[in-house]
Parts: structure tokens; C-alpha cells; sequence
């Protein structure tokens, strides 16, 4: 692999319009909900009402005798999975799990989990249907609070759960699913050595993805059991694989075509509606559609883990951090599988500390399971780390930003999990943020400053891409990775900068299972380094072709001939005297000089390069009512090298939008019963656009070597500092430190009430 | 030759305790077989649920990757996204 340096760059590193952008905003784009077949039926799931309960009996009876009912499906309609723990899709995976949080058996887990499944003509009589079905449960105690979860006494929602990671192994089972650890020198003697010591709690709601496009699928099983599926997820190949396993089917049977996605963010890496059609359209023989509505989507489908975050930190006078603790609680959701492991590696990553531990465990409850939402894990545990720090900077009378720079992580630094750090750039995120505009605006009354910082690991992985020239000289680039943040953009660009042709002249599409090599799913901030990876490579191999085809028009050996601004040349006089040949004339001759011009690349991408950012806020409050006004908020970013620097701007700007999100009005509201009360976006406070300001996203470009064109991940770490930037700031601007999240209204008016009431009573 | 770091949890389940191990290999397959060979089943635990922080750079799922003489190698947990 050759990295092409900057200034030879011609295509990327602009800005052209990206090639989704017209049907997107003319609604012509097709979603999930948008496919539509002849003889298609409608399919609707079945929920639970009870947070916990146990399934006695299941009446379909008078469902099935409804007119228009085709198929009503349970959990008997899937094969039982014994338990089997793999890592796939975005964490650890229990295929056992995946089947009874798709399809509940025995036991509810939680409010909303799926009973039946009906397949009917229209959508009305399938939701009849589902009202028809009678469930006979006998409800049991639940819980939805992570402590509370963790007691001894608190309902078990699985008795064969047994906490991993703990010597000797339990003999009684758990909600705490396991404990998890990570050490680094001597934590007693870091915390001797240090002049101050500071412990807090801090905590953070578990929130939704909130993507805007819910979950919807077509699938259509032929009366040979071939099977199609169009859905809109993060990974076509994802939904084959799942479905495939949970009905025990072979994966070549299936096809999975990807629909556009309308926002994914983490949280359509899993399942939820394909495996209940293919089971009903397999029944019925017919095309069978479901579309999840807003209130299914909040009720069950994959929220982030929330968590509670207890901190201790050990430094000397002058800011050296000495010592570092944190103890970590994550909510799985019904089933394990929290992203505690990512949290800790990701707590102290920023920071230079010679002595650290972080101990994390993973606890279910009666929730939702969680999905994996930007850099799963790292923002929970970056929120207390990166809140602690700032009281830390408080107590020693040290400018924040300075205690960052101070303690930075620096190449040739050994992380708490291990590894030794090389080629970050997060000192230099630091310095951008010091030295920023931004730093120097007045303040006004109520007004206060906040900064945070976040690290996130970015992957690599398995990525297929094919290059096809046409025969006009255009060119076909088709991946096997959906387009969530203008990835096809930038595929595009990075075989046309290889090509040495416009943009414009080469088509990006996102082809199925059965058009492209495998390509692990669309997450992990991975597609424009992987993919991309395997896009430039088929295109240098489509580029070595086109020599040989050159040269055999010239008849000339080929290695004689090179390849610039899209062009066949002579290399050197010795080659001979040519006129350059364009790619369009070597294609238009393709067939006469061996045929069609195309590659195909399947790469297992490593070193992506990780994602350091940090962050600078500032608010505004009204301590009348306790809303938080954002004033300005500016990001800095390592993002390695901006491919297309407006999609990078857009990944950072989205990212730290859900991030503030989370800091001030995101959470999940649960009545005594377990039930969700708040299943809609007009409860569920999502920041709007009147909500936030223009985001600076400041690009620090510190290339990554192993890509091409020197890219690095960019989507995830723009959500980990937010929460603590907001938390920060607010403190900054009137003396109320908040350590549990959402900074609501009422919660930021209650907390000002605790602090000023006493001291009016004085 | 290369040093493999083990997790305090790995190293309780599989190496008796040790976390830190000398392994004769030049690939991350030779590594795990023989870490396999001498510790049964934390090979299967390796290639099923971690990563390999081969000199500082996160490795998954790469058999073909090498190691130098003077490789510092520790296993992690895999990473995944959103």
C-alpha cells in the first residue's frame, strides 16, 4: 500500500455534492418502508405489556380466524438455540439471546418485548389480529435501576446467569452478567503520592439512537426457499448472517438487499422485524412487509447503555496526575452484553497516569437490550472521568484545559489496557482547543465554559469492493459496507483520485450479498478506512489493467507505459512516441484487447488509527427556569486525513448534537409498573435544530499511515466529550455541579434549589 | 522473542495466574496455536473474543499479521462501533 501524500491530491480532500444528496431531498431516496410487492402482507408484532412475566399460554385462535390473517407466528415457530457466545455484528453476541429478544420464550424481560407476530392483508386487520391475541402471564417482580439490579435480593431475570470474571466461580445466579478489570502499576502508592484526592459519583440515562427512519423490512421467501430481504440496516450481510442462524437455514438461501438507512448511529447493527417476516412469509408463501412505529422503536429496540460512574483521581500541586480509579456499572438492557469493556479501556485513555485501575460490570434489567450507539461504551465512562477532572481543576485553582495538557497521552505512553500509544493526536487536539478563538470570547452573567476530551479506538475489518469501467470510461465503484455518513462520496472520490477522473464520473453503489464479497457491517467509525482501503486497491488494480491495455494498443511492454490524470503515457522516450490514450478510448477498445476492464478487492483492514477529540462549550443558564442554552460550541478532532472535509464536518457536528442530547434532556421514564412512558419524540427530548448553534469543527489533520490517503475513523468520538463539556460549563457558569444526567430543566432547577435554599436559610 | 501480556481474568482461567509470557512465533496464528498448545482453550478464547495490541497497533481477526523477535503483544477485548 503507497500513501499518497496531500499536495498530490487532486480529488480528495474537496467538497463535491454527494452522489445520494438529490434523491434524498427530492424523497425520491428508498428507505425500508418504501418497498412495496405484488401479494405483499402486512406483519405486526404482538408486545408485551409487563415488565417481567412469565408466559403460561399464548391464545391465537380467534387471531387466526380473523379474515385476512395468513400467519400468526410465536416463539414456537423458531428453532431453540442453545447458548453460544461469539463475538459478531458490534460486541459480544449470544445467539440464544438474539432469538428470545427477537421472539420472547418462557419469559418477558421486558415492557414491549415481542409474543406473536401476525401477517395479515392489510395493516389494520394485522393489528386487529394482534389485539385478538391473548397472552396468559404471570407477572413477576421487576427492576429497571442498574444498583438496584445488582443487589442480592433484587428479581433475577435469568436464573442461569452467573457473573463471569469473578473467582471462586458464584454459585447463585445474577443480574451482574460480569466483571471486567484493568490495572497499571501501584495504585495505593499513586494515590500516596498525591497532594489532593477527589472521589465522586457521577451517572448517565441509557437514550436512544434516535434514528429518524424506524425499522422496516420486506422479505420474500420463494417456494423453493430461496429468500430475499430488503431492510434498512447498517450491514446487508449482518441481516443475512442472523436471520440464517436464527432459523436455522443456510446462508446461501438468502439474498439481503440494503435499503437507503435513515440514521443508524450503532443501532441497526442487530436485528428485530427480518427474522419474524422471513418466518411468516416462509408460512405463507407471499411477500410479507413490517414497519416499526415511533413507540415500537423506543419500546424495543436497542437503546444505549446508561451507567453509573464512580471516580477517584490522585494528583500532585502542580496537576501531575498521580492515581486513577473508576468503577463502572452499565446497563445491558434484558440481556448481557453492555458496552462496559470498551468503557473502561476508553476512561483514562486521554491521559498519562502511572497508576490506574478501572473495574466494570455488565447488569441486566428490565429494559430494552442495548445496541451499540457511537463509541458504545466511551462516553458514559468519559462523562464522570472527564466531569471529575474538571472538579479536580477546581480544587488545585488549575486552568482545565491546562491539567488536560499537562497529563496528555503521548506516543511511546502505555495505555491502562495495554498497549503503547503511537502516531496520536491528541495533544495536538489540546493545543488546537488552547489556542482557538473560542477560549477568548467574553462571558456574560450566567454564562460559564466548559472542556472535556474523548478517545475512541476506531476498527478496521473485513471490506469488499469491486471497480468496474464502463464503456464510455465512466466507472461503477460497488461496496458491500450501507452508507450512513457519505460513505459512497467518498469512495468515489478515492477511486477517481486513482482513475485520475472527475468525481462525477464515477457511480457509488452499495450492492447485496450476492453482488459483492463480504463486507463486515457499516460501524466502528470503519467504512471510509476499510472500505476504502479495498475501493483504492480495486481501483489500482483497474488502473494496472488499463497499462497493459495501453500498451498492448502501442505494443509496447507494459511497463513502459504509466498512468496520469486519467491517462495512458509513454514512460520515458525509450517507450516511443504516443499520443496519451484516455481512459475512455482504452475502454471503448476494451473488448477488442481482452475483454471487460474490473476488479474486485476484499481486504481485512487493520491500524485504523485511533480518534482523539476535544471539546469547548459554552452556555448559558436560566436560573429561573433551569434551561440551558447553548452559546457556542467548538470540536477539535484528529480526523487523520478529511477525505471529503463536509462529511467529516457532519460527522463531528451530528455527533456532538446527540451528545448534547444526552447532557440535557434524553432519558427513558418508567412508571412503578416497569412500563415506558415516554415512547415518543414529543416526550423523549431530542435537541432540535433551534436547540443548538453552529458546531466548529476544527480538523486536526495528523495522517494515518496505514490508509491510503492517511484517513482515521471520525464518527464516534465526536459524541464522548459532550456530556461532560455541557456538565462542565453549567458548573462554570453558575456553581452547580451535576452529577447525574439528563441536565434537565427540572432537574437543573431542583439542584440550584439544594444549593441556594440552604444558604438563603442562613 | 515476543511477549505476550495476558488479562488478569484470561491469565486466572487459563495460565494459572501468569500475565506475562515468552512465545516462540513471527504471526499472530503461530502465537495463538502455540499459546493454545501450552494453555487448552485460551487460543479458542482468543480468536472467539479478543484483540492483539501488536507494539501499540489494535490487530483483529488477522492470522497473517507479524510479529517481530521484540514484539510486545497484549490481548484485549475485540472492539466493535456503532
Amino acid at each position: 500500500m503507497t500513501y499518497m501524500p496531500k499536495e498530490l491530491q487532486k480529488v480528495v480532500g474537496t467538497r463535491p455534492i454527494r452522489p445520494d444528496g438529490v434523491d434524498k431531498v427530492t424523497g425520491k431516496a428508498n428507505f425500508g418502508a418504501d418497498m412495496v410487492m405484488p401479494g405483499m402482507l402486512w406483519g405486526k408484532v404482538k408486545r408485551s405489556p409487563h415488565a417481567h412475566a412469565r408466559i403460561m399460554a399464548i391464545h391465537t385462535e380467534k387471531a387466526r380466524a380473523l379474515p385476512g390473517v395468513k400467519a400468526v407466528i410465536t416463539a414456537e415457530d423458531f428453532p431453540p438455540i442453545p447458548s453460544e457466545e461469539a463475538f459478531v455484528g458490534e460486541g459480544p453476541m449470544n445467539f440464544r439471546d438474539l432469538s428470545r429478544n427477537c421472539m420472547a420464550r418462557d419469559k418477558v424481560l421486558y415492557d414491549g418485548h415481542a409474543v406473536a407476530a401476525v401477517a395479515a392483508t392489510s395493516p389494520a386487520i394485522a393489528e386487529e389480529a394482534c389485539e385478538l391475541i391473548e397472552v396468559d402471564y404471570h407477572v413477576l417482580p421487576h427492576v429497571i435501576d442498574v444498583e438496584e439490579a445488582m443487589t442480592p435480593d433484587a428479581p433475577l431475570l435469568h436464573d442461569d446467569l452467573f457473573t463471569q470474571g469473578v473467582e471462586p466461580k458464584p454459585t447463585h445466579a445474577s443480574n451482574v452478567a460480569k466483571q471486567i478489570g484493568f490495572t497499571k502499576g501501584d495504585l495505593d502508592a499513586g494515590f500516596r503520592q498525591a497532594d489532593v484526592i477527589i472521589e465522586r459519583r457521577y451517572s448517565n440515562a441509557p437514550v436512544h439512537q434516535a434514528y429518524i427512519e424506524p425499522h422496516a423490512c420486506v422479505v420474500s421467501v420463494a417456494a423453493d426457499g430461496q429468500t430475499t430481504i430488503w431492510s434498512s440496516s447498517q450491514g446487508q450481510f449482518m441481516v443475512r448472517a442472523y436471520c440464517a442462524k436464527l432459523l436455522g437455514i443456510d446462508i446461501s438461501q438468502i439474498r439481503a438487499i440494503p435499503a437507503e438507512i435513515g440514521g443508524g448511529f450503532g443501532g441497526k447493527t442487530l436485528i428485530y422485524l427480518e427474522p419474524l417476516a422471513l418466518a411468516m412469509s416462509r408460512k405463507t408463501g407471499r411477500p410479507v412487509k413490517m414497519v416499526m412505529s415511533r413507540e415500537e422503536v423506543f419500546r424495543a429496540t436497542g437503546p444505549a447503555a446508561g451507567a453509573v460512574i464512580e471516580v477517584k483521581l490522585g494528583a500532585k500541586k502542580d496537576g501531575t496526575l498521580t492515581a486513577g480509579e473508576a468503577v463502572l456499572k452499565y446497563q445491558a438492557g434484558a440481556f448481557p452484553g453492555s458496552p462496559v469493556g470498551p468503557g473502561c479501556m476508553c476512561a483514562f485513555a486521554m491521559y498519562d497516569i502511572p497508576n490506574a485501575k478501572v473495574t466494570g460490570y455488565d447488569v441486566v434489567s428490565n429494559r430494552p437490550k442495548v445496541a451499540a450507539y457511537r463509541a458504545p461504551g466511551a462516553p458514559n465512562s468519559s462523562y464522570g472521568v472527564e466531569s471529575c477532572l474538571d472538579e479536580l481543576a477546581d480544587q488545585l485553582g488549575i486552568d482545565p484545559l491546562a491539567l488536560r495538557e499537562k497529563n496528555a497521552a503521548k506516543d511511546g505512553v502505555k495505555a491502562l489496557h495495554g498497549p503503547t500509544w503511537q502516531n496520536i493526536g491528541y495533544a495536538a487536539t489540546v493545543e488546537a482547543a488552547k489556542n482557538h478563538p473560542h477560549m477568548k470570547q467574553p462571558l456574560g452573567p450566567n454564562q460559564g465554559r466548559g472542556v472535556a476530551s474523548g478517545f475512541w479506538f476506531n476498527i478496521g475489518g473485513e471490506s469488499s469492493a469491486a471497480c468496474h469501467i464502463n464503456e464510455d470510461g465512466t466507472a461503477v465503484v460497488a461496496v458491500g459496507t450501507p452508507d450512513i455518513g457519505g460513505s459512497r462520496a467518498s469512495m468515489a472520490m478515492m477511486a477517481a483520485e486513482i482513475l485520475g477522473i472527475p468525481v462525477e464520473r464515477v457511480r457509488p453503489i452499495v450492492a447485496d450479498t450476492s453482488s459483492i464479497g463480504f463486507s463486515f457491517l457499516t460501524g466502528g467509525s470503519r467504512v471510509t478506512f476499510a472500505t476504502g482501503m479495498a475501493t483504492t486497491q480495486a481501483a489500482e488494480k483497474v488502473v494496472e489493467e488499463l497499462k497493459k491495455r495501453a500498451a498492448m494498443i502501442w505494443d509496447i511492454s507494459p511497463d513502459a507505459v504509466e498512468w496520469k490524470d486519467g491517462k495512458a503515457w509513454p514512460a520515458g522516450a525509450n517507450a516511443g512516441s504516443f499520443e496519451p490514450l484516455p481512459l475512455a478510448e482504452i475502454a471503448l477498445k476494451a473488448g477488442r484487447t481482452g475483454g471487460p476492464i474490473t476488479a474486485e478487492v476484499s481486504v481485512n483492514a487493520q491500524g485504523a488509527g485511533p480518534g482523539f477529540a476535544t471539546h469547548i462549550c459554552d452556555v448559558e443558564v436560566d436560573k429561573e427556569t433551569g434551561y440551558v442554552k447553548i452559546l457556542r460550541y467548538t470540536a477539535v478532532q484528529d480526523v487523520g486525513r478529511a477525505i471529503h472535509p463536509s462529511y467529516v464536518e457532519g460527522q463531528i457536528q451530528g455527533g456532538v448534537t446527540q451528545g448534547i442530547g444526552w447532557a440535557l434532556n434524553e432519558e427513558y421514564i418508567y412508571d412503578k409498573h416497569g412500563r415506558l412512558e415516554n415512547p415518543g419524540f414529543l416526550d423523549y427530548r431530542v435537541p432540535v435544530a433551534p436547540d443548538v448553534p453552529m458546531i466548529d469543527a476544527v480538523m486536526v489533520e495528523n495522517a494515518n499511515p496505514r490508509h491510503p490517503f492517511g484517513a482515521r475513523g471520525v464518527g464516534e468520538v465526536p459524541i464522548v466529550p459532550p456530556m461532560a463539556a455541557v456538565a462542565n460549563a453549567i458548573n462554570d457558569a453558575i456553581g452547580v455541579r451535576m452529577r447525574d444526567l439528563p441536565m434537565s430543566p427540572p432537574r437543573l432547577r431542583a439542584a440550584i434549589d439544594a444549593q441556594e435554599l440552604p444558604r438563603a436559610a442562613e | 522473542m515476543p511477549r505476550v501480556h495476558v488479562p488478569n481474568q484470561a491469565a486466572r482461567r487459563f495460565t494459572g495466574g501468569q500475565t506475562e509470557l515468552e512465545v516462540e512465533a513471527n504471526t499472530v496464528r503461530r502465537l495463538i496455536l502455540e499459546l493454545d498448545r501450552r494453555f487448552p482453550g485460551l487460543g479458542h478464547q482468543i480468536d472467539e473474543g479478543m484483540a492483539l495490541a501488536i507494539d501499540g497497533e489494535i490487530f483483529q481477526d488477522a492470522y497473517l499479521a507479524q510479529l517481530n523477535p521484540d514484539s510486545e503483544i497484549y490481548l484485549i477485548p475485540k472492539i466493535g462501533g456503532g
